[in-house]
This record gives C-alpha cells, structure tokens and sequence, in this order.
C-alpha cells in the first residue's frame, strides 16, 4: 500500500502547469500501488491572508486528481527558499511514509528535490520523461534520457523510501478536471527554524512576454536553414494564419535572429504542442529533446538524409522559401 | 578565506556515448575525457573570489576536490594550472558506480577531512550547475545538506561578499532572485557567470610538480558499503537508444501540390 506524493509549487497563487502534470502522472502509479495520490501544499507567508485562493487551489488540486492535499503552513515557507521546504517535506515524509515522492522539474524543483533526498537518504533520478510501476515488483521504474539525448536509462530505488524523481514539465499529461471529484484535506502547521539563506528581491525578467511559446498549440519553427533574419517574417505570417507562434533552434539565437525566450530545446524551452512545423531544421538530439512529444511534426528540410525526418509525422524535402509561401497561399485561397 | 571547487572529469563529447548492445552497458573507454565545462566556471570563479579578497586584504585560498578515477588527476593538474592554490583526489575501487547521493556522501568527507587538516571551515563550495554525463544538478543540492550548510543554485553574480555573508543573484523560472546567505554556503554557478582562463603554462608547469594527495575509503573513514555502487541507493536496469520508430509520410510535388497534401492532411489530423 503505497501513497504517492506530489510537490505543488505554487507561483502568486497558482500552482504551475507541471503540477497538474504529476498529478496526471501520478494517478496510474497511485491506482497501480493501490495507495493515495498526495498533493503537497506549502503555504508561506507571502500567501498568507489570502484564505479563498489557498481553498481554491486546494479543489482545483483535488478535481485534477488528488485524493489529499497537505497544506503546509509556516511563515518561513517563502518562495524558493529551498531550506524550511525541505524541513517541512522531510518532517511530513517521515511521518506518513510515502512511497514515491515526485517534483516538477522546474529550476525550484531541482534545486530542493535533491536538498530533500540527501535529508531522508534516498536515491533520486532527475528530469525523468517516464513513470511506470513494475508489476512484478512493485517497484517505480524512472526512464530519463540521458548523454544529450543519445540514451534512454531505465532506473530504480529498490531499497530505500520513498524513490524519488523530479519529472520534466510537459512530460506527462494532465486530466480533464473533475469538479465533482472528492479529496481529504489535511493541515499542518510547522514551526520551521529560519533559513541560512533568504530571498531580498525577486525580479521578472522575461524578455518576450507577449509570447510564451510553451502555451502554444501550434508551433512554426525555424532553424538556420531559414537562412537570415528576414525569412522569420514568413514564418510569423505561416503562424499567424494558423493561429500559432514562432520558435527558433539555438543557431538562429546565436546570430541574434530571435531573442532566447523563443529558443527549443536542450537548453532552450521544452514545448509539446498539437502541431510543430520544423523549417530548416536538421534535427539535431539537443533541439529535439525540447520537442518531440509534439502531436504532430511536419518537416520541412532540404536534406532528405536530415534526423528531423525520423521524428516527423509529415516530411516535404524542399527549400522553406518556396514550401512556406505555398503553404502561405494555399491556407489563405481556403479562407 | 577557503573557497573548494568540485569538479568532475567527463567525456568531451556526451553524445559519443554509445550503448553496447550486448552487455547494455555504456561504451565509455577510449572516449577522449575534459573538466565538465560547467565546472570551468566554478574554478574561475572560486579564482576572481580569491581576488577579490586579496584587495580588500585577506586571505583566501582556492582548493580543487574530485572523485574519480586515478586519471582524474588531469582535470585537477588543470585547475592548479588556472590557478587554484592546491587539490585533492578522492580515488578507491570502492567509489566506482555511485550515483548522486554517494558521490555528494563521499565528497562530503573529503571535505571534512580537509577542513580537520586546517582546523577551519571552508567558507565557500562552489560546483558547476551540472555535469554534461551525470547531468542532474543534484550533487551540488545534496552535498550542501550533508555539510549542513544553505546552497544557492544557479548563481550568475556575486554582488558582495563579506566574512559572515554572501548576496548573488541567481536564475529562476521566469527571472531572477536576489538572495543573501550566511557563510559556509554552497553556490552551483551558471555558464557565463564569467570567462574561465585558460591555463599559463607557468600554471601548467607547477601543477605538473604539484603534489595531489590521493585519498580513498581508508583515509576518509568510510564504510565500503556507503561509497560507490554499494552505497547508491538508485540502480540503473536498462539502457537503450531512444525509439525512431515514427518514419515521416514523405510528401511529395511541387511546392503548391506538397502544400495542399500538407493542409488536407492537417485539416482532417486536427
Ligand atoms: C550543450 C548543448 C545544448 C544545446 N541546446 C540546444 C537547444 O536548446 N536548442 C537547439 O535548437 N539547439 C541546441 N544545441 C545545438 C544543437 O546541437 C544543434 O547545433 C542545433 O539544434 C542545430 O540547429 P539547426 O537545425 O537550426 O541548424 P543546422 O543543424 O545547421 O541545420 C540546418 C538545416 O536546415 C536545412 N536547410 C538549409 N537551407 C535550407 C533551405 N533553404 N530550405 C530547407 N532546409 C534548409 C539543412 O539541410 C539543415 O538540415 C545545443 C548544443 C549543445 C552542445
Ligand atoms: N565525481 C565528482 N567529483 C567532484 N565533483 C562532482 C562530481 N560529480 C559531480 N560533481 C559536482 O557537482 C556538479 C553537478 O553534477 P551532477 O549532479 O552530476 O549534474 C558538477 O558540476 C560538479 O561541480
């Protein structure tokens, strides 16, 4: 009988899309351990006073599976300070033993998941994409890649509890709320010891926030094959017609085409939209690991030898300045 | 003032990394090995600390520490040859196949046992934000708690620095934080913090003569079942290619004739 718990990180309010992710992810691995799914609440002073948002999020968790919800109140849990939330985590998991323990892979997650493993001395598999429970054993299988992409490693905790993963957002889906759904909620107050390191100020800094291109549904991408800085404009026109918005692969960052925030990839931003149009794209494992749980890849390479037609649902090989403005043509002469 | 770098040896390009299809094991030998880039940064700014304590007149001093192979020795000869003042290899077939949580273990009393051979506490350990093979960024997180000390991730400034505190900047979902911690903290930094230097190759000829002292399960008062594989609580159980699988419907005709098959095929998939 095991209970899966999932962190919600909370940002103004609102907990963050991954959240909703891990519960989507965690509901089979809760009904396969035939245990509770677990949301974990931390509620600090900088929310405090806000009573009506705080039940709301709590139904809003329930509805998108949760069966509990410990809200963890205590006035040192301040945004990102990632010391009195892992004492709270640390003093809540001892207490109630889950058996798995997840976290969204956010820079937040990341940074307090394995601050929480090393304090209750288990094993913990970073930026995982897949979740399953082994029917024979019982136990949680972690599968992430790994080598930039090049490999799939499949892994495990056997010994030590809870096993532990941080899973990368838009990995997993999240369920249809369920308004009707019913969930216990339970309270702990801590009294949490003041941190060695506190946040002074916190600072937004998204360059382009008119566009969050990891809200998009549909997706035109450009790479270097698109030649300069001007053809972006075709695209944006490709994406404006079908409702999307504009990304880019690092080369068209690195020429100063695009600011970062559009950039795919690796080290760029992980997108999983319905439909992802790659034009002049090689398809290098850097680019596609931020990419390739799209629902549809159309390819557009000159290349036919190019990788990006091994992950595409649709492939033309051709030269983007003369497939774009046909596509461009024919969506508009269908209006 | 004692500032530790951690850092890691890691094959130059990751991507090489083959799987052997009968052993499903990594295919690592013969793969040409460098610092894990993420960790120049950590040295150079370990350096420019080191500097910037030197002119408001105290003392600092920079050392390196990595687990490892005997092989290892290299990327801390490289550090020295950047600068750092001294290095100590933790090395012993027992520290083989430790995942994080041993590795941050074992140089949690590589640093214990240095900090009892001076007789004071590193002020300041710094790591990369991640290792290009390990690629976790979770020894630096987990060290942190086994020393017993606030972490800091992804610093990309140091404002200031005195005795007793620290105030940085660092990256976060969306912007950034401005945080301040006590002393001893641990900072992971972020590429571009700053512009690591290369080695001189004065740097290089002293820390080919630099004595790095080697130190294995023994010497750290370890349990052969705390360390490496033995003491890793995670175990890999499969590896494999990811699945290509999904070959393209090739479209093909001139430019107007692939762009009606593409959006008749779009119109009815979504
Ligand atoms: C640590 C690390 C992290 C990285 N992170 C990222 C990341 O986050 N995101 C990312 O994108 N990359 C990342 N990269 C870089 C990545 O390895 C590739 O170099 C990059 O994705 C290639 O971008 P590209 O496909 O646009 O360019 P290229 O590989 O140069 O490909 C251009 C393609 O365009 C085609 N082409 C050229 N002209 C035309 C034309 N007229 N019409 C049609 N097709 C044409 C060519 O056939 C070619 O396939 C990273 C690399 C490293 C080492
Ligand atoms: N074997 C090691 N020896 C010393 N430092 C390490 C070792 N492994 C990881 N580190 C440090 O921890 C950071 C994060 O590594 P990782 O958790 O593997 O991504 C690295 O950038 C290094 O600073």
């Amino acid at each position: 009988m095991g209970d899966v718990w999932i962190f919600a990180e909370v940002s103004e309010g609102r907990p963050l899309d991954v959240v909703y992710e891990l519960l989507g992810g965690g509901r089979p691995l809760a009904d396969d351990l035939g245990g509770k799914l677990a949301a974990i609440l931390p509620w600090g002073a900088d929310q405090a006073g806000e009573a009506s948002t705080k039940e709301a999020v709590v139904r809003d968790l329930i509805a998108s599976g949760a069966d509990l919800v410990y809200v963890v109140q205590s006035r040192e849990l301040v945004l990102r300070q990632e010391e009195p939330h892992a004492q709270a985590i640390y003093e809540l998991a001892n207490q109630y033993r889950p058996d798995v323990l997840l976290f969204g892979a956010t820079t937040f997650g990341l940074s307090l998941a394995p601050r929480v493993a090393a304090k209750l001395g288990t094993g913990l598999i970073a930026n995982c994409t897949t979740l399953s429970i082994d029917k024979g054993s019982g136990l949680l299988l972690m599968t992430r890649p790994a080598f930039e992409e090049n490999i799939m490693a499949t892994m495990t905790c056997p010994d030590r509890r809870p096993q532990m993963a941080t899973v990368r957002p838009r990995a997993m889906k999240r369920l249809t709320p369920d308004p009707g759904r019913l969930g216990e909620v339970l309270t702990v107050v801590c009294d949490l010891p003041s941190p060695g390191a506190r946040v002074v100020e916190v600072v937004k800094e998204d360059q382009d926030q008119a566009v969050d291109i990891t809200d998009a549904k549909i997706i035109v991408a450009g790479g270097r094959g698109i030649g300069c800085k001007e053809n972006l404009e075709m695209l944006e026109e490709l994406a404006h017609l079908l409702g999307g918005a504009v990304a880019v692969s690092r080369p068209v960052v690195d020429a100063g085409w695009a600011p970062e925030s559009r950039q795919v990839g690796q080290s760029g931003k992980i997108v999983s939209p319905k439909l992802y149009i790659a034009c002049g794209i090689s398809g290098a494992v850097q680019h596609t690991a931020g990419m390739s749980s799209s629902d549809i890849i159309v390819a557009i390479n000159k290349d036919p030898g190019a990788p990006i037609f091994d992950i595409a649902t649709y492939g033309i090989v051709g030269d983007v300045c003369q497939i774009v403005p046909a596509l461009i043509r024919e969506l508009k002469g269908r209006r | 003032m004692h500032v530790l770098v951690c850092i890691k040896q890691v094959p130059a390009d990751p991507s090489a990394v083959k799987v052997d299809r009968k052993t499903n094991t990594l295919i690592r030998e013969g793969i040409p090995v460098v610092v894990n880039p993420f960790d120049l940064f950590a040295i150079e700014e370990a350096l420019r600390l080191r500097e910037r304590m030197s002119s408001s007149g105290q003392k600092g001093r920079v050392s390196v520490i990595t687990m490892g192979p005997p092989q290892a020795r290299s990327a801390l000869e490289e550090a020295i040859a950047m600068g750092a003042d001294d290095a100590v290899l933790l090395s012993d077939r027992a520290f083989a196949g430790a995942d994080t949580l041993a590795t941050a273990y074992t140089l949690s009393r590589g640093i214990r046992r240095i900090e009892d051979s001076t007789g004071a506490k590193v002020d300041i350990v710094i790591c990369g934000r991640q290792s290009t093979d390990g690629d976790t960024a979770q020894v630096g997180p987990e060290l942190a708690e086994m020393l017993g000390i606030p972490h800091l991730v992804r610093v990309r400034k140091v404002e200031s620095l005195t005795r007793e505190s620290i105030r940085v900047e660092r990256i976060a979902d969306g912007g950034y934080d401005v945080i301040e911690s006590c002393l001893p903290v641990l900072l992971t930094v972020e590429k571009g913090i700053n512009q690591p230097r290369v080695p001189s190759l004065r740097g290089l000829m002293r820390a080919r003569k630099a004595g790095i002292p080697v130190w294995g399960a023994q010497e750290l008062g370890v349990e052969a079942q705390q360390v490496g594989l033995a003491g890793s609580p995670t175990r890999v159980i499969r590896v494999f290619s990811p699945e290509r699988q999904r070959r393209a419907e090739m479209l093909t005709g001139s430019p107007e004739a692939v762009a009606r098959l593409l959006v008749d095929r779009l119109m009815t998939a979504m």
